[in-house]
């Protein structure tokens, strides 16, 4: 188990391999569809965050505001596929170190962040009262126009997790890993099932 | 029965949906557990597990989707409330007050609406029953499972094969999209959208119970091992369960055709039943 503090330098990155578990405390933000849309359509200049060094969690939340301050109900991964073809510009031109979401990313992902140096952190999906446990603080919100799910929120977290190192640094996933396997035992699965 | 009591503990109910998980699916998840040998898969349900346990000690919903709001009413003959408004009511109160995540968008605008409600949603399947009492079970579904729904119009020949062929195919298709372990629900025959609706019923059924008819039993059973062989395991990061279960349901079919629909669960299986009785007495099972 590694605790990492954000920022991430391409060090603490490259460190990392898959199926090892890390806890991450520092500022970590949401993003979803709507955000890195909108982030990847704006000038530099126009940018309301610093990702540099930064985890990106893929996260709608259910936030709650008390005492005029905003505070996480329930806050896990959402799936992260959907942000995929937009996910290899939005490290490169952000400097983001690490995504944390559920389901893995594709392969132009994979490749970019073997390049970039950037890492996949599995957050078992729908355990949002734990990944909510995790957040200290809410420092911000941006773009809230887009909603609830779909705004950035800008989290302090201490000790969040557990997190599943799943695509590394080094072109390796684990979802890749799994699938060979997988295929590997469809036919004797289909022999047992007599449609082989 | 008064309209707003009903409505107070639909309300109730929603609450109950989303921070519970009925007790048969923590028992199989636990049991997932207790069978794990690999180290990521074990932090994955150990996770689940510990996230049961808190939503439930801290009263928060157990995952951030929240779900489109699905119900599954039972009611008398002779029941005359108008229903679909008392729903509508509870589920924009119980957005506001468990809170829940607002889900319901229009679908070409996606215009959210902020309250859960919009154009047929909530969705309430309604069935009639002999006893005096209206039951409702309240069903929420997340789009992370429902997005790898499917179905396929079969031809008749491809038989009881191209159904186990399709259902596999579904579930390796899925992969580790739906958050599992899933439960399978499955649909076989009706017409395309009877088999969807069974797929979708077929997940009420508790994970203790088998199915009460054999045939489809043992299938469940056949497929539920094969499908836990494929080793795509929780989340998709692999281990020995993908599916806590597989359900089927059934119905008569067109000579020429074969409908067979897939609706997968997510691990947060929820649901939620109450019985509201003519007195105003109202049962949460």
């Amino acid at each position: 188990m590694k605790k990492l503090e954000l920022p991430l330098s391409d060090h603490d990155v490259r460190s990392l391999h898959i199926g090892e578990s890390v806890f991450l405390t520092g500022r970590i933000f949401t993003a979803r569809d709507e955000a890195h849309i909108h982030l990847l359509n704006m000038k530099d200049e126009d940018i309301p965050v610093d990702l540099d060094g930064s985890a990106v969690f893929h996260c709608g939340p259910i936030m709650r505001k008390e005492g005029g301050q905003w505070m996480v109900v329930a806050a896990g991964p959402t799936t992260s596929y959907r942000m995929s073809k937009l996910e290899p510009e939005f490290i490169e031109r952000f400097g983001v170190r690490a995504i944390i979401g559920k389901g893995g990313m594709s392969q132009v992902t994979i490749d970019a962040m073997k390049d970039l140096g950037c890492v996949y952190l599995a957050l078992t999906g729908g355990a949002a009262v734990i990944a909510a446990r995790g957040i200290e603080k809410v420092n911000g919100v941006h773009l809230p126009e887009l909603g609830m799910a779909e705004a950035i929120w800008d989290l302090q977290v201490r000790d969040f997790g557990p997190l599943s190192v799943a695509i590394d640094a080094h072109g390796n996933s684990l979802y890749e890993e799994i699938g060979q396997r997988v295929k590997s035992k469809l036919p004797f699965i289909k022999g047992k099932l007599g449609i082989d | 029965m008064d309209e707003i009591i009903l409505e107070d503990a639909l309300v109730e109910l929603l609450r109950r949906s989303v921070i519970e998980l009925p007790e048969d699916v923590i028992w199989k998840i636990n049991k997932a557990l207790e069978a794990e040998t690999n180290d990521v898969s074990k932090v994955q349900l150990k996770t689940i597990l510990d996230n049961i346990a808190l939503a439930k000690e801290m009263g928060r919903p157990m995952c951030q989707d929240t779900g489109i709001h699905i119900f599954f009413v039972k009611m008398p003959y002779d029941f005359d409330m108008r229903l679909e408004g008392i729903v509508q009511k509870a589920v924009s109160r119980a957005t506001e007050s468990v809170p829940l995540r607002p889900n319901a968008v229009d679908p070409i605008t996606r215009a959210n609406s902020g309250n859960n409600v919009g154009e047929h949603m909530p969705f309430v399947s309604y069935t009639f029953h002999d006893d005096d009492y209206l039951e409702v079970t309240a069903f929420p579904k997340g789009a992370g499972s429902e997005n790898m729904a499917a179905l396929a119009m079969l031809t008749p020949s491809q038989g009881i094969r191209g159904i186990k062929e399709f259902i596999l195919e579904t579930v390796l298709n899925a992969g580790g999209k739906p958050c599992p372990p899933t439960i399978v629900g499955v649909g076989i025959g009706g017409s395309c959208d009877l088999a969807m609706r069974l797929a979708k019923r077929s997940l009420l059924r508790p994970l203790d119970e088998p199915n009460p008819d054999p045939d489809l039993d043992a299938m469940e059973n056949e497929l539920e091992t094969a499908l836990n062989e494929l080793g795509i395991g929780p989340m998709g990061l692999g281990g020995r369960t993908t599916v806590l279960g597989v359900r089927i349901l059934r119905a008569a079919c067109h000579t020429a055709s074969l409908p067979v629909a897939i609706n997968l669960q997510c691990w947060a299986a929820r649901r939620a039943t109450l019985r509201a009785y003519n007195d105003g007495r109202i049962e949460y099972i």
